[in-house]
């Protein structure tokens, strides 16, 4: 035991550079992919709100992704894509797509009939409704969503590491190469604790963006 | 003779879903400055009359004028801001405080923002609402009660002349609900407005209106001043409905 502590501090001793760089390659993964995600499972979100057909199709679409495993998914890419950080992007994406979009429907078809007409009778055009009654109304849900995408990309992420885009999961490979506890331990206990920041980062945002809502939705 | 605030001419109004119009051939008047209350039981069309003169519904047959111009032939958008809506449902925005909502309109306008402040202050004022208290605050902070007042404010916000009232006193207490009636009769009064007020409560409406108006499965049973209602009642319907408030009347007499 003391002898894993010893290797771990070796670890970060030696390598800092190393691992801030998986770190930073992590990050930027996740984050490149959680923007990719949002701009795509937004505008469909709502969009499937508008339209029952196209909300039914989306819908099945997605049900069929998410019962692909993630691993599943970046391997069936390797042909089509390659290796590389743009295959993992498109692997994450694809994951996280489902839970921004779900999310983003609810929270619009949650807007109550009666506010949209308060909204109107009091002299809002269209647009005006919509950015300033639907949307602030929706958020709520779609930050939910979006967090929940986020937890999502950054524990999957680990996995990109196989086809070559690096990140934490780097180490985990190595680890698992090398039969190193001390370098498994790092990746493991990395990954998870940017899963839990992302997720109390969003919870403090949701907080400070909205300071109306009843605590239970805190 | 004062002009006529609004007019219905033969004016139906059936929902796809229903075999039976929710508003059937109604034609009426209200001038200028009149307080016009609308009795009736739940589902007789009230809402649905009161929602085709701001043009949230469209009426299937017949003309609806406001001050001799056919709304139809108005622009929407403007036409609603100029009219003051108060809906059954309060429909406060809850991502609002309650300064941002009652300056809705005046914001929709491009008021000033101090006139805007000014604005608010008097009208949580006139509705009994201390504003530093009250302004800040968001509406699920509010008692039901005081969101209906945060509502009859922000209808009042733009001084509109015409006001629609939903049953804007519902959730309110007895007391406060006097209160408030009395502040609504000097407030229209004082404003001259023309004031259609829904409700289902028979006292309310003969103690608010200037004439009642008085609706059965979406006709007008009897639009008249309250003496003449009491003394002429015109079918069955309006006879029940005042007997029901004498029966009410006696009920309390027989404790003293
Ligand atoms: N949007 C709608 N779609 C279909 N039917 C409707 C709609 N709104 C009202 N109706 C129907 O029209 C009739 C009149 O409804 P309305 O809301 O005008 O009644 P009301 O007099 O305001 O009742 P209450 O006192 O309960 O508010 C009812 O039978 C109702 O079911
Ligand atoms: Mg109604």
């Amino acid at each position: 035991m003391a002898d894993l502590w010893m290797q771990i501090h070796a670890y970060f001793s030696q390598n800092t550079t190393e691992y801030l760089a998986y770190l930073w390659q992590h990050v930027s993964i996740s984050l490149l992919s959680l923007a990719v995600s949002c701009l795509i499972g937004i505008p469909l979100g709502y969009l499937c709100t508008r339209n029952r057909l196209l909300n039914r199709c989306i819908t099945g679409i997605f049900q069929v992704l998410r019962i692909i495993p993630s691993l599943a998914i970046l391997i069936l890419l390797i042909p089509v894509m390659g290796t590389g950080v743009a295959p993992s992007i498109t692997a994450l994406v694809l994951l996280s797509v489902p839970p921004i979009l779900m999310n983003t429907t609810v929270g619009f078809a949650g807007v109550p009939a009666f506010m949209n007409e308060t909204a109107c009778a009091l002299g809002m055009t269209e647009s005006q409704q919509f950015w300033r009654v639907q949307v602030p109304l929706a958020l709520p849900k779609i930050l939910t969503g979006m967090k929940i995408a986020m937890v999502e990309i950054i524990a999957s992420a680990t996995l990109a590491a196989k086809i070559g885009a690096g990140g934490l999961g780097s180490l985990i490979l190595t680890g698992i190469g090398l039969f190193r506890t001390d370098l498994l331990l790092i990746g493991g206990v990395s990954v998870s604790l940017l899963a839990i920041l992302s997720g109390l980062m969003f919870q403090l945002l949701s907080r400070w963006l909205f300071p109306y809502q009843p605590a239970k939705n805190k | 003779m004062a002009q006529a605030a609004i007019t219905f001419e033969h004016v139906s109004k059936q929902f796809n879903q229903c075999g039976y119009a929710a508003v059937d051939d109604v034609s009426f008047t209200v001038e200028q400055g009149e307080f016009v209350t609308i009795l009736g039981s739940s589902g007789c069309g009230k809402t649905t009359l009161l929602k085709m003169v701001n043009r949230l519904y469209q009426p299937d047959a017949g003309k609806i004028l406001l001050f001799g111009k056919d709304v139809a032939k108005t622009d929407a958008v403007q036409l609603r801001r100029s009219i003051g809506y108060v809906i059954q449902q309060i429909g406060l925005f809850p991502h609002m405080t309650i300064e941002e909502n009652i300056a809705t309109v005046p914001q929709l306008l491009h008021w000033e923002k101090a006139t805007i402040s000014k604005r608010v202050t008097e009208l949580l004022d006139l509705v009994g609402l201390p504003a530093q208290e009250f302004r800040n605050r968001y509406p699920a902070q509010l008692s039901g009660g005081q969101q209906q007042r945060v509502g009859l404010a922000r209808a009042l916000a733009a001084q509109p002349k015409i006001m629609l009232m939903d049953e804007p006193f519902g959730a309110i207490d007895a007391i406060t609900r006097m209160g408030l009636q009395d502040e609504l009769l000097a407030l229209q009064k004082e404003l001259n407005k023309t004031i259609l007020f829904v409700t289902h409560d028979i006292n309310e409406a003969f103690r608010l209106g200037n004439r009642v108006m008085i609706m059965n499965q979406g006709r007008i049973c009897q639009f008249d001043t309250q003496k003449n209602i009491l003394e002429n009642p015109a079918d069955a319907f309006t006879k029940a409905l005042i007997d029901s408030a004498k029966a009410q009347q006696r009920f309390w007499e027989d404790f003293t």
